[in-house]
């Protein structure tokens, strides 16, 4: 009946998962009684999990991602804290627990943290830079949300019911196929990623579409703000790379349901060509990530350096170079491996090549801030962190690209070192900047500086803390992954570490702090305006938090920095333009559409991990008929009236008015 | 800043040649005269033991090799980091002096040079990473006037199997290796993917199931040097160490004759029980070896060892490793 389910899969004895898995229970349940209770259900159902509003689902992409970012990092700290501690002894984790957490921080923090914190940015600031009402397909859009967030609900499933990979977070064969993992662990991992990987490639799809084909009148390609470009870079980088992750973990999931041999030791199965497919995918995504990363930024160094950024055809092309080379690199995860001195050589090569987009970058960047009025607010230092983090962090990428070199640092801490430079400081300190950025437009308030300030200095600190002894561990032969070891020269590096972990530790908790904060005190730093940091692109256009049409009249684009040619103009002739005549604007419905699939797919990925057959033809047929359902729906659209429209528009057009008068004869 | 080896004359061999006669340190001279040199030798103080500390021609020239990319990438990293500093503190919005040109968003000189460095820089080190690609490819002999040692390397759940075909003995988790005299290793594995690497002695490699891949390493001097899996393998990974011994060409052949007396029979039975999931094997030697078993193992006419056991209750949901 349950198939593999039985109570052995609850992890009586092992204390620890036990108790944690039971403490984020009653947190959830705590959470669903209090929703329930104080009737805000309704209000959830209507305004956010059915909501087909790219702002929304941006909203919810960003918690998901931020809640899972604090999930895997108490994995992070529990690593840290056994490496600590387990210097010719056990530890408190025995190596099957071990095991799963680096394998379940590894693939929560890049599929569960990073990149719904970057997917749901893209989601609520590209439809209003570009100037639109909303992203191409709505729905769709929901659906991608809700099947990611089915991904990270089965991972965290693990921790109860069953247990995780215990292969590390690319699942390598053979050690990931059935004879060497016969555990559930790799069933979740790949249903998890396969399930969320339809989201994020249905994610791709639609935003390629919305930039290529949704902008607003006069909004050429040339003059899209460098966040878009960045977005459309990464999402062509989805709708290319995610097909094979799919067809890879497809394949090794055939080989442990079906008995296939693609990946297996015998019967003719190979293991490296799982390994060059799995990084086929994995490279680019490295850029799916980090571009959008680019793209905020550049965004945010303009805006606070008061100067259109420099170069920007040169940042274009050099965005456009990043994306096509990160195909051409994959070869460099396994040097090892090898391969030959052409094949390496030419990696090699390759790899360093990207350096040089890179590198033009960081150098537009500067050139930005040169003769700008810099102003440090809480995104402009997370920025400042990045540039100088990211700077050493490519600097040790490109060591690792040349072959002779990573044959000696090949899996060793060094590298482990090297990708969390590049992802904490590039990538982390981006979802920061973008989050402290975009949150008053969001929610129509700013964060609390200071907490922010402090969760920067801590988070910036607490980085150098952990990791520069560990680029040192892995110059001493340290190899990652391990549970314990005996050699002495590595423990002063590993304590370090273990002392930079609770600098991390306060950094976290002045994050949220500053979210509990800015939360209470909303009142007084309520932004009227719109435009709470002197920005220069279209979404500062209108009101925070936009209203669901984004914008009362398309704006008409004539330039790169179109929002400041508006409040430059404003202030010469000292009025606003005249008032548009408002017309009324069709919205898309809301559908549970969304939701609903992602129930059934839950089932249907949980079903097959526990080999519930009848669950999991269920769990398909059930997700189908939601499809059918809504391919036939009658009404697709509701429409605002003209007075609602204008009633939104003129209050925003009160407050700038009051903004002008601020401004009465100063130069923008 | 790159010596002969990159520059023709005697051509890459040659330079790995020299290298064993160098010591490390007289080549790393010419580098001190970067600032940055100064974090290097940071580093190289915290290093002893590691693989800034090579005892072989094969880690010395992969050392080498990493710090000079090291250096070219400083020579243009510190000025960017420096600039990114002191720009972001001049140009402060509350500096009265600095001049403030909110214009100022093209030039094609500055256009020229940031795509010209980058461009330059790369040239330059994809020089280096092609020479060096070539001439430290693990598969490449070690040139020598000695014949190397052959050694074939067994990677096993969670242990690592060292057989010696010409001396007819084999050992586990110990690895005895005759000191100045190359040493050439061919490698697969039992089951799962594992990395064979000795920091001190240079570059690691793959050791595959059905399959073989070849490194050559030498150790200069006698010495013992730490050696570990460096790709994870499972629930055992952690005591997948050894101990390499390298000692003198007699000790060396005094080892091989008392091993031959005292160890037991490395056949097809024994493999196959060898070949059992344990964790933590103490180093132990055999005595005589089956010929081609190694080739058995690689065509797997001895078929890849078994996982986990998984015949109790359970035991497909959360296996347990037999400890």
């Amino acid at each position: 009946m349950f198939g593999k389910l039985t109570w052995d899969a609850i992890p009586w004895s092992q204390p620890i998962p036990l108790v944690a898995g039971s403490v984020v229970v009653l947190i959830v349940l705590a959470i669903i009684a209090w929703v329930v209770l104080k009737g805000y259900l309704p209000y959830l159902w209507r305004e956010w999990i059915t909501s087909v509003d790219h702002k929304r689902i941006g909203v919810m992409y960003v918690l998901l991602g931020v809640v899972m970012l604090l999930r895997g990092f108490i994995d992070a700290i529990m690593m840290r804290s056994q490496q600590a501690v387990a210097f010719h002894a056990a530890g408190y984790l025995p190596p099957e627990h071990y095991d799963q957490i680096f394998s379940a921080h590894g693939t929560i923090m890049i599929f569960f943290a990073a990149m719904p914190i970057m997917i749901g940015l893209m989601n609520f600031v590209v439809p209003l830079q570009l100037g639109v009402r909303d992203v191409a397909f709505p729905t769709l859009n929901s659906t991608s949300f809700w099947l990611t967030a089915t991904g990270a609900l089965l991972v965290n499933i693990s921790l109860v019911i069953g247990e995780f990979a215990r292969t590390g977070w690319l699942v390598y064969p053979p050690l990931s196929g059935l004879a060497y993992s016969p555990g559930v662990g790799v069933d979740y991992y790949l249903w998890a990623l396969l399930i969320s990987g339809v989201g994020t490639l249905m994610t791709g799809i639609n935003f390629v579409t919305t930039i290529l084909k949704i902008r607003a009148p006069g909004m050429s390609y040339l003059r899209m703000t460098i966040f878009c470009w960045t977005a459309l870079s990464a999402n062509l980088l989805i709708i290319a790379a995610f097909p094979i992750l799919t067809a890879t973990l497809g394949m090794l999931a055939l080989d442990r349901y079906l008995g296939f041999h693609f990946f297996t030791n015998d019967a003719g199965g190979n293991m490296m060509m799982f390994i060059n497919l799995i990084w086929a995918w994995g490279h680019p995504e490295v850029y799916i990530l980090v571009l959008p990363a680019f793209g905020i930024f550049s965004e945010v160094i303009s805006t606070f350096s008061s100067k259109p950024l420099f170069n920007y055809r040169s940042m274009v092309a050099a965005t456009l170079f990043i994306c096509i080379v990160s195909y051409m690199v994959w070869l460099h995860h396994f040097f090892t491996m090898g391969a030959g001195a052409d094949v390496n050589a030419f990696f090699g090569i390759s790899t360093s090549i990207i350096a040089v987009g890179t590198g033009v970058k960081i150098y537009n960047w500067l050139f930005t801030m040169y003769r700008g009025r810099i102003r440090f607010a809480t995104p402009m230092l997370w920025s400042m962190g990045f540039l100088v983090t990211f700077t050493i962090g490519g600097m040790t990428g490109v060591l690792l690209a040349v072959p002779p070199a990573d044959f000696l640092l090949h899996n060793s801490l060094f590298l482990v070192a090297h990708f969390h430079n590049v992802i904490i400081g590039g990538v982390v300190f981006a979802a920061f900047a973008g989050i402290t950025y975009w949150f008053p437009k969001a929610f129509g308030f700013k964060l609390d500086e200071g907490w922010g300030k402090a969760a920067f200095w801590l988070s910036l600190l607490g980085f150098y803390v952990v990791f520069i002894p560990l680029y040192v561990a892995g110059l001493l032969g340290m190899t990652r992954r391990l549970q314990h070891y005996e050699v002495a020269a590595w423990r002063p590096w590993v304590l370090v570490a273990g002392i930079g972990i609770l600098i991390m530790i306060a950094a976290a908790a002045c994050q949220v702090a500053q979210f509990v904060v800015s939360i209470r005190r909303r009142e007084q730093l309520r932004d009227e305006t719109g435009d709470p940091w002197n920005g220069r692109s279209l979404e500062w256009a209108t009101a925070s938090p936009p209203p669901p049409f984004n914008f009362a009249v398309l704006p008409n684009v004539e330039g790169t920095e179109p929002y400041w040619e508006i409040k430059r103009r404003a202030i010469e002739t000292q009025q606003l333009s005249t008032e548009p005549k408002y017309e009324p604007i069709e919205v898309p419905r809301n559908s549970p559409t969304g939701f609903i699939t992602a129930f059934f797919s839950t089932m249907t990925g949980f079903a097959l991990i526990w080999h519930i057959w009848w669950m999991v033809a269920l769990g398909i047929a059930a997700a189908y008929a939601v499809f059918v359902w809504f391919a036939w729906r009658d009404t697709v659209e509701y429409s605002i009236p003209a007075e609602e429209v204008a009633r939104y528009d003129r209050e925003r057009r009160r407050a700038r008015e009051q903004w002008l008068a601020q401004h009465a004869g100063q130069p923008a | 800043m790159l010596d002969p080896l990159y520059a023709g004359g005697d051509g890459p061999r040659a330079g790995a040649r020299a290298g064993r006669h160098i010591p490390p340190q007289g080549r790393l001279r010419r580098l001190w005269r970067l600032p940055a040199a100064l974090i290097v030798l940071l580093l190289m103080a915290g290093c002893s033991g590691g693989v800034l500390d090579p005892q072989g021609p094969i880690g010395a020239a992969n050392v080498k090799i990493l710090l000079n990319a090291l250096g070219i990438m400083l020579m243009i990293v510190v000025p960017t980091i420096i600039a990114i500093l002191i720009f972001a503190w001049w140009f402060r919005a509350s500096n009265p002096r600095a001049r403030y040109r909110p214009d100022f968003v093209y030039s094609g000189g500055i256009e020229m040079v940031v795509w010209g460095i980058p461009i330059l820089v790369i040239m330059f080190l994809g020089g280096v990473i092609w020479l060096g690609s070539h001439e430290l490819d693990p598969f490449k002999p070690i040139a020598s006037p000695h014949k190397p040692t052959q050694v074939q390397v067994v990677s096993l759940d969670w242990k690592w199997l060292f057989i010696y075909p010409a001396e007819g003995v084999a050992s586990v988790n110990e690895l005895v290796v005759p000191a100045g005299i190359p040493v050439h290793f061919s490698l697969t594995s039992a089951s799962v993917m594992n990395m064979f690497f000795v920091p001190q002695l240079g570059s690691m490699i793959a050791t595959m199931n059905g399959m073989v891949t070849q490194l050559h390493l030498a150790a200069d001097k006698p010495g013992e040097f730490y050696g570990q899996s460096a790709q994870f393998s499972g629930d055992g990974f952690s005591d997948m160490n050894f101990m390499v011994r390298a000692v003198p060409q007699d000790a060396f052949a005094q080892w091989v004759a008392g091993t031959r007396q005292t160890g037991s029979a490395l056949d097809r039975t024994s493999y196959l029980a060898l070949c059992q999931q344990s964790t933590n094997v103490r180093p132990f030697t055999y005595g005589t070896v089956e010929a081609s078993l190694f080739n058995a193992v690689v065509n797997q006419e001895l078929p890849p060892c078994p996982g986990p056991n998984t015949e109790r209750a359970g035991a497909t949901v959360r296996p347990q490793s037999e400890r």
